[in-house]
C-alpha cells in the first residue's frame, strides 16, 4: 500500500500549522515559566506568584467569581431546562434558537450591553432606584462580576444541558408520583442521581470557561480588576512592567488548576450513580 | 396539571426576559436621542445607525475582520479536509489522537496561548505579532475543533468506504474520488460548521487585543477602543455587530433544517 504512505503527507502541512500556533506556544510557556529573569532554571517563578499577595488575591477572586458564577448559571440552566421540556414546542423552540444567540454575546458587547443596563447610569439602576428598591449598583466591583459572568454561563449552560434530560422519562415522574412521592423526592432520588453526571460536565466547562475569561472583564474594568486572566495579559502586554517568565507561571498555574478541576470532576464521576452501574 | 403548567410558561419567559434584557435596552440606547437620568429616552432617532455606517473607521475595522475571519475559515479547511479524509480512509486508528489534540484549543484560554504566541512571534524569522497573519493561524486552531468535530459525524454517517469503493469500481482515482463524490456529500456540513466557527470568530477579542491591537483594528478591538465615545453609538455598533451574528447562524440553521437543499 504505497499509496497510504503518500496519503500521510496530506497531513503534514495540518499537523505543522497545528504545532506552530498551538503546541509549541504551550511547550513555551512550559518551558519559560521555570526560566528566571537571569536565565537560570528553577522554580522561582511560582515561588514569585505564590509568594505575592497581588497574585494570591487574583487566583482567590477568580476562584470566587468562577465558582459563584459556575454555580448560578447551572442552577438558573436547570430550572429553566426543566420548564422548557414541559412547554409546547414553538416556545420551545424559539427559546433555543435564541440560546443558541445569545451563546454568542459575551465579551466586549456584553460588558458594553451591561454598563447600559447595568451601571451607575444604568436603565435597569435606575428604574430599581426609582422604585426603591436598591440605593444604587456599582458593577464593577465583584458582585457585578458574578452577575455579568452569570450571565453568558446560562446561555452554555442550557446548550449542554438540555440534551441531558433526556434520560429522564415522564412515566418515571408519574410512577413516583403513584408511589406517594412529591416532586422533591422525586428530584432528590430520581432525576438528580440520574441527571449527575451531566450536571458535573456542565458544571467543570462552566468553571473552565470563567476561568479563563478575559474578554468580559476586560471591556469592563479596563483591566483593573485583579483576575489571573487579566494579570496575565498585563504581564506580556501590558504597559508598565512586563515579565513574560512570570506570566508563563501564572498561565500555567490557571492550567493546572483547570487540570485539577477536571480531575476531581473524574473522580466523582466515578463514584456517581453512573459509574457504579 | 394546569397550575404546573403556567409555572413552566412562566419560568421559560422568565429565562428568555433576562437573556433579552441586556440586548433590548442596547438596542433601545442605539436608538434614542437622549437617553440619560430618565427612565425612558427623550426621543428615537436612527441617526447612530446612519453615523456608524458612514465611519471610515468602522468599516474598516469590520472589513479587516470579515477578512481575518473568512481567511482563517478558508485556511482551516484547506488543511482540515484532506487531514480528515486521511484519517477516516486510511487510518481510522489516528482517530482517537485527533481527539485529544483537539481538546486543546479549547481546554487552553486564549490568554495563555498568547503568552507563548507574543514570545515566539515577537521577532526572528516569524515576526507575525501585530500582522493579521498570527490571527488567522491562532483562529484556524480555534476553528479546528469545532470544524473536526462537525465533519467527522458527517463522514461517520454517509458509508465512506461503500462510497470510494464504488467510485474506484468506475475507475476513478482515490483523488478524484474525494473531490467529486466525497466533498459534495459533506457540502451541507461543511458549510453550517464554517457559518458558525464564522459567528463566535467574529467576536473573538483576547487574540485580536493582545496579538495584533489597533495595528490591525478589528471589530472587536474597534468597539473596545470607543468605550470613552459616546453610549448611543457603541450601542449602535453593538447591535449591529449582532445582526451579523444573528444572519449568520439564522442562515446556519435554515441550512440545518432544510432537507430539500442537500
Amino acid at each position: 500500500m504505497k499509496h497510504r504512505y503518500w496519503a500521510l503527507l496530506l497531513l503534514l502541512p495540518f499537523i505543522l500549522f497545528f504545532a506552530v500556533f498551538q503546541l509549541v506556544p504551550l511547550a513555551w510557556i512550559m518551558v519559560a515559566s521555570f526560566v528566571t529573569v537571569d536565565g537560570e532554571w528553577g522554580l522561582s517563578n511560582y515561588r514569585d506568584v505564590l509568594d505575592s499577595p497581588f497574585y494570591l488575591q487574583a487566583i482567590r477572586y477568580s476562584l470566587e467569581i468562577s465558582l459563584w458564577s459556575s454555580l448560578l448559571g447551572l442552577a438558573i440552566a436547570v430550572i429553566g431546562v426543566q420548564s422548557l421540556r414541559q412547554v409546547d414546542s414553538r416556545l420551545r423552540d424559539m427559546v433555543i434558537s435564541f440560546t443558541n444567540m445569545t451563546s454568542n454575546f459575551a465579551g466586549v458587547p456584553l460588558a458594553f450591553a451591561f454598563i447600559i443596563l447595568l451601571g451607575f447610569n444604568g436603565t435597569l439602576t435606575l428604574l430599581l432606584k426609582q422604585l426603591g428598591v436598591i440605593e444604587g449598583f456599582n458593577l464593577y466591583t465583584k458582585g457585578g462580576l458574578i452577575l455579568i459572568y452569570t450571565y453568558f454561563q446560562i446561555p452554555l449552560g442550557v446548550l449542554l444541558l438540555y440534551p441531558a434530560f433526556d434520560a429522564l422519562r415522564d412515566d418515571w415522574r408519574e410512577s413516583a408520583a403513584l408511589l406517594g412521592a412529591g416532586p422533591l423526592r422525586y428530584w432528590r432520588h430520581i432525576a438528580l442521581p440520574v441527571l449527575t453526571p451531566a450536571l458535573l460536565g456542565t458544571f467543570v466547562i462552566l468553571l473552565a470557561n470563567a476561568l479563563g475569561a478575559y474578554a468580559t472583564v476586560y471591556a469592563l474594568t479596563t483591566g483593573n480588576f485583579n483576575v489571573v486572566p487579566v494579570r496575565i495579559a498585563a504581564l506580556v502586554a501590558g504597559d508598565i512592567y512586563l515579565d513574560p517568565n512570570l506570566a508563563s507561571a501564572l498561565a500555567m498555574l490557571l492550567v493546572a488548576l483547570m487540570a485539577v478541576i477536571t480531575v476531581v470532576h473524574q473522580w466523582l464521576l466515578k463514584r456517581s450513580y453512573h459509574g457504579k452501574g | 396539571m394546569a397550575r404546573a403548567s403556567v409555572y413552566h410558561r412562566l419560568v421559560v419567559w422568565l429565562l428568555l426576559l433576562v437573556l433579552v434584557l441586556p440586548l433590548a435596552a442596547t438596542l433601545l440606547y442605539s436608538l434614542a436621542t437622549q437617553w440619560s437620568a430618565s427612565l425612558l429616552p427623550a426621543g428615537l432617532t436612527f441617526d447612530w445607525y446612519l453615523r456608524l455606517w458612514s465611519e471610515p473607521r468602522f468599516l474598516a475595522a469590520f472589513g479587516r475582520s470579515l477578512l481575518v475571519c473568512v481567511g482563517a475559515l478558508a485556511f482551516a479547511c484547506l488543511l482540515v479536509l484532506p487531514a480528515m479524509f486521511v484519517i477516516a480512509y486510511h487510518f481510522p486508528r489516528l482517530d482517537a489522537v485527533m481527539n485529544v489534540l483537539i481538546l486543546l484549543p479549547f481546554a487552553v484560554p486564549p490568554v495563555v496561548s498568547s503568552v507563548g504566541l507574543l514570545q515566539l512571534f515577537a521577532g526572528g524569522p516569524l515576526a507575525l505579532v501585530g500582522t493579521p497573519w498570527i490571527l488567522i493561524g491562532c483562529y484556524f486552531t480555534i476553528a479546528l475543533p469545532f470544524l473536526y468535530r462537525a465533519l467527522t459525524n458527517n463522514l461517520q454517517a454517509i458509508e465512506l468506504r461503500d462510497l470510494m469503493d464504488a467510485a474506484h469500481l468506475l475507475g476513478a482515482s482515490t483523488f478524484r474520488a474525494a473531490l467529486s463524490v466525497v466533498l459534495p456529500n459533506l457540502r451541507k456540513g461543511l458549510v453550517v460548521a464554517v457559518l458558525l466557527s464564522f459567528s463566535f470568530l467574529i467576536g473573538e477579542f483576547v487574540f485580536a487585543n493582545l496579538l495584533v491591537g489597533t495595528r490591525y483594528e478589528t471589530l472587536q478591538v474597534y468597539l473596545n477602543n470607543m468605550r470613552n465615545g459616546s453610549g448611543h453609538f457603541t450601542s449602535a455598533l453593538v447591535i449591529s455587530y449582532f445582526m451579523v451574528v444573528l444572519l449568520v447562524t439564522w442562515a446556519a440553521s435554515r441550512l440545518n433544517r432544510d432537507p430539500s437543499s442537500s
